[in-house]
């Protein structure tokens, strides 16, 4: 089981009788793939074109007056800072849902459990939006007043606290709520997955639940919820609207989450910025979504080799 | 199912020498018993001190149980089945933690949405409203319309690939689809309206407003999604499923249409409404490329059309005097698309049972 | 067999029912576009038809869709569409061809200018359609009445002054008692026509307290920023101590400050907005139909209030076909018109123009007309 490959099972399989149409249904889904690969090719290009005059252009021409990289740096912090915050809130949380809905909710329940997670994904990002304002931003000025007193020792908590409380960390938890469905939905398939013989093995030999899952369940799951956590994490990468709407974005570059004094985010400077710019500043707006796709795609790297790994235990090999 | 089993058998296993009853287990009221016992003492601590809130009760009297719990079943039980019920109480809360934000989101829409969920808001447009009154049934109809080109346009282009990926593709073109389809993911939403855009003032000038140009805006966001969904679905197919269809000498394509989609049509379903949620509530794309208008507008092919996202965006962003009923119709407007999708939903929830094959 | 021709049957169902919904939908048109709307009408100009799409500013979004709803109400035939899509966007629409008309609330560039006059193969009609008090909104526990002068309101939006029991405030305020309160100024994170004109207000006004050059970003970090006029009023709304700057029409209900022009403290109405545009002078050079302004954000006079801003409609004076150019005109005469102009201040808080500067600008607009 572990050392076989794609193509070693493909070859062992009975071969299939081959037909006309056979050849016509893999030529569409083939067809449909390649039509992927262009698109994408095609959004590539967009954004490498409009992103071409502001990369050619001098410094005192862009906006604020200063280099493309003093203008995205900050940026590329703020979107890498509040996307991190969401994935280290989200991951244990996932994986503990997941867990939950797997190993410890009853049965019956399970499946009606996960839809509830599900439902998490269900709403659109600028209701995530306008609940950040309303309800969450305000819900959290005990907290960031209670982490400045006794953690304020902490670069994260040094205020001086916001009195709105629309910071970084209000974002972030924001970002974590909206990618926690697509990280339990990952890391549930993968722990349903587990091998029940390995489980039973575990509880017979005395083993507690807790004890079974850490020595059998996790092991097992690793790479799903590192893939989940990778899928998560591009997703809060791109957000745009909630961000926008919650954020107060002040270009500063600092680790301090709970003050109002805050680096802004690719996406949401595009959204933030677009409307009322013309000419250049537009050009380096997309260069800066030029700069975001670079990193999806590095973190899709990362996570399709950590993905490749685990790919021996899918069942159509 | 382990259960019990489980919690039997630690039993005779642990040390000899120690009188077995009180190396027993914690009664099963126990858990109960603590938990009431750190909701008094909590709550009398909490209104002792004048500090009283219910956030505050329930978060320390959580960790107060949490902790209290493993205290006694470390003394009564010992360390092992203490850790297991900490743990067995940490991802139970996690579950209840991750349950608040939903519960919160739905409660704070509903409670502001209701104050326009109206039959008006169902059959009015905006056109000739100003003011109060008026309702967002063009916007309903518009996200609809688009919501529904955008699936037409990325189910099947999405199945397909999940397809080719897991039953044809090898090599180094299926690495490169499978690589990229997950970039797609990543990429920003008001990227793809920019996409779109720019695709569509190719053909048609700088000034193309089209409820089309919407839908291939978020058919780039869609496809991916349905893409990564479909995969994982049709990998977990067994292949003892494939082989039966082989060796009765079913070509593939039959194998594939008839056996392995069927028998993953429940997970896909469920995949796909995912991701028409997750592109249905996109603002950033549309307000570009789809615009804003006040009336209704059938045809995604020509014109403005408006869409509820947008509808609710610009209502919030830019309200008129008084501010009231806007802020009123935006909120109605975030109601009305969570519905539309919980009822997609539950749709494709009944359409993948009833499509899925009988297995008794 | 009797299972399967159950499923069967259900599938058939659940398709129907899918579709029947979706029939449902597109069935039927909405109750209040049903029956033509002119009933208002009676108007006594020719009536004009056709389809015109407008897009740009989102501060004139309000106004926009009370003038529309208006206007198509009295013109049954006509159809116009207003895109709050952002200034910039709406002059790079305008100068592209995409819109017949755009709202900004900057007047062009010169650049922009040129270009515009190339789209549109004549002159460009650049009138001020729109008019709003800026307001100086605040959040103070037990301060009402709270009055500033230019200089103090630039350092308090430049960090340099951080109580709100500062001198400068205690100064401004004789008599006032004032807490030891820090201050947080809110300033608009989005790009915005808005803060260009309170920026250009401080930069005129205030003097050397305004360090800054004038942009449509604000120049100074570390404040609160909040998304739109609404992101704004909430943030202020909800911080204590904060301090922001937002339309009038929209931040009523909260504490509005009272600017000092001249000797005396003026609060932000409407009428002492628009006997701004008045001390103004007109810009020179942008054309013989482009009125766009240089606002006397420095006025003396008794009664103004400076902190204000105006948004212009660009149009071409010439388009290809009649009708398009008829309804172009129709529509702008009825936005500047004492009608359009009372709707926009009742409904979206607009301070009207004077009858004077109306007699101005509408030569201009009356120039629209068919040809090349």
């Amino acid at each position: 089981m572990t050392t076989t490959t794609e193509k070693v099972t493909t070859q062992a399989l009975p071969k299939p009788v081959q037909q006309l149409g056979d050849r016509i249904f893999a030529g569409t889904a083939k067809a449909a793939g390649v039509l992927i690969l262009v698109v994408l090719a095609g959004v590539a290009a967009f954004l490498i074109v409009q992103a071409m005059p502001a990369l050619l252009a001098s410094p005192a021409d862009l906006p604020g007056g200063r280099s493309l990289t003093a203008y995205i740096g900050p940026l590329v912090f703020g979107t890498v800072l509040a996307a991190v915050i969401a994935l280290v809130l989200a991951t244990p949380l996932a994986v503990a849902v997941a867990l939950f809905v797997t190993h410890y909710a009853p049965r019956r329940l399970a499946q009606g459990l996960g839809y509830l997670i599900d439902l998490l994904a269900a709403v659109p990002s600028i209701v995530y939006g306008l609940w950040g304002v309303a309800v969450l931003a305000p819900a959290t000025l005990g907290v960031s007043t209670w982490l400045n007193t006794y953690l304020g020792w902490l670069p994260f908590f040094a205020g001086p606290v916001s009195v709105t409380g629309r910071t970084m960390l209000v974002v972030g938890v924001t970002l974590a709520v909206m990618i926690l469905p697509i990280i339990t939905a990952v890391a549930r398939e993968v722990f349903f997955q587990t091998p029940k013989l390995h489980e039973e093995a575990a509880l017979a030999l005395g083993a507690t639940r807790w004890e079974m899952i850490r020595m059998a369940v996790l092991p097992f799951g690793r790479s799903g919820i590192i893939s989940g956590a990778m899928l998560g994490l591009g997703r809060a990468l791109g957000e745009t609207m909630a961000v926008a709407i919650i954020l107060s974005a002040s270009g500063a570059v600092t680790f301090n989450l709970i003050s109002s004094d805050n680096p802004s985010t690719i996406a949401g400077n595009i959204a933030l910025q677009f409307p009322d710019s013309t000419g250049l500043a537009v050009n380096t707006l997309i260069a800066s979504g030029l700069v975001l796709f670079v990193i999806t795609l590095l973190v899709n790297a990362v996570a399709r080799f950590i993905i490749n790994r685990r790919r021996e235990f899918s069942g159509a090999n | 199912m382990s259960i019990d089993t489980e919690r039997t058998q630690s039993l005779p296993i642990t040390a000899p020498p120690v009188p077995p009853l009180v190396r027993a287990e914690l009664p099963a009221w126990a858990p109960w018993g603590v938990l009431i016992a750190a909701f008094v003492l909590v709550g009398g601590l909490l209104a002792a001190t004048g500090g009283f809130s219910v956030a505050m009760l329930v978060v320390a009297s959580a960790v107060v149980y949490a902790v209290a719990t493993y205290l006694l079943s470390r003394v009564v039980e010992g360390r092992r089945k203490a850790t297991d019920r900490l743990v067995t109480i940490v991802v139970t809360l996690a579950f209840l933690i991750a349950l608040t934000p939903l519960v919160s989101v739905v409660i704070t829409v509903v409670g502001n949405g209701l104050a326009r969920f109206d039959v008006e808001f169902f059959t009015s447009s905006m056109r000739g409203v100003i003011g109060e009154g008026g309702g967002g049934y063009h916007a309903i109809v518009g996200t609809l319309t688009i919501t529904a080109l955008a699936a037409v346009m990325s189910i099947p282009v999405g199945l397909l690939t999940a397809v080719y990926l897991v039953e044809y593709g090898k090599g180094r073109l299926a690495r490169a689809i499978t690589f990229f389809v997950d970039v797609m993911t990543g990429i920003p939403s008001i990227v793809a309206g920019l996409f779109a855009f720019a695709l569509f003032a190719l053909f048609f000038g700088p000034g193309v407003r089209l409820g089309f140009a919407g839908s291939v805006a978020l058919s780039v966001l869609m496809i991916p999604v349905v893409v990564r969904a479909t995969e994982e679905m049709l990998k977990i197919v067994p292949n003892e499923l494939r082989e039966a269809a082989y060796a009765l000498g079913t070509p593939k394509w039959r194998t594939i249409t008839k056996v392995v989609i069927p028998t993953s049509i429940a997970g896909i379903a469920s995949g796909i409404t995912l991701a028409i949620a997750r592109v249905i509530g996109e603002t950033a794309p549309l307000l570009i490329v789809a615009g804003l208008t006040t009336g209704l507008n059938f045809n995604p092919f020509e014109g403005r059309m408006a869409t509820l996202p947008v509808f609710a965006y610009t209502s919030y962003a830019a309200p008129g005097v008084p501010r009231e009923p806007y802020l009123d119709r935006a909120w109605t407007a975030a109601l009305v698309l969570i519905i539309i999708v919980l009822v997609l939903n539950l749709v494709a929830r009944l359409i993948a049972r009833l499509f899925a094959p009988k297995t008794r | 067999m009797k299972t399967v021709r159950h499923g069967a049957r259900a599938r058939i169902a659940a398709v129907g029912i899918a579709t029947s919904g979706v029939l449902l939908i597109a069935g039927c048109g909405a109750a209040n576009e049903s029956a033509p709307s002119g009933g208002a009408g009676g108007s006594a100009a020719p009536s004009v038809s056709g389809t015109i799409a407008g897009a740009g500013s989102s501060a004139q979004q309000a106004a926009q869709e009370a003038w529309i709803a208006t206007f198509t109400g009295q013109n049954a035939a006509a159809n116009i569409t207003y895109d709050p899509s952002g200034s910039g966007a709406g002059r790079t629409q305008f100068i592209g061809g995409g819109v017949a008309y755009a709202g900004s609330d900057a007047y062009m560039t010169p650049a922009e200018l040129t270009q515009a006059q190339t789209r549109c193969k004549s002159d460009v009609v650049e009138v001020p359609d729109y008019v709003s008090p800026i307001a100086v909104i605040y959040n103070v526990p037990g301060v009402s009445n709270l009055q500033l002068a230019p200089a103090t309101i630039a350092q308090i939006f430049d960090r340099k002054i951080t109580k709100w029991n500062d001198p400068a405030i205690a100064a401004d305020n004789p008599g006032a008692t004032l807490p030891d309160l820090a201050i947080t100024p809110v300033n608009r994170s989005d790009k915005s026509g808005t803060t260009q004109n309170f920026a250009d207000y401080l930069k005129v006004a205030a003097g050397p307290a305004w360090p800054y050059a004038v942009s449509d970003s604000w120049p100074v970090q570390g404040g609160e920023a909040a998304q739109g006029t609404s992101g704004v009023v909430g943030a202020v709304k909800a911080g204590n101590g904060s301090i922001g700057y937002a339309d009038e029409s929209q931040a009523r209900g909260l504490g509005q400050a009272k600017v000092k022009v001249g000797s005396e403290y003026v609060g932000p109405t409407a009428q002492a907005a628009a006997s701004v545009l008045e001390a103004s002078p007109r810009v020179d050079g942008q054309g013989q139909y482009a009125f766009a302004y240089k606002l006397a954000r420095d006025t003396t006079t008794s009664g103004t209030y400076p902190v204000v801003l105006v948004s212009y409609l660009l149009a071409c004076s010439k388009y290809a076909d009649a009708p398009t150019a008829d309804l172009v005109k129709a529509y702008l005469n009825y936005v500047v018109s004492a009608d359009g102009q009372s709707l926009a201040a009742s409904k979206a808080g607009a301070a009207p123009l004077s009858d004077k500067l109306r007699g101005q600008i509408t030569p201009a607009i009356n120039a629209i007309a068919a040809g090349s």
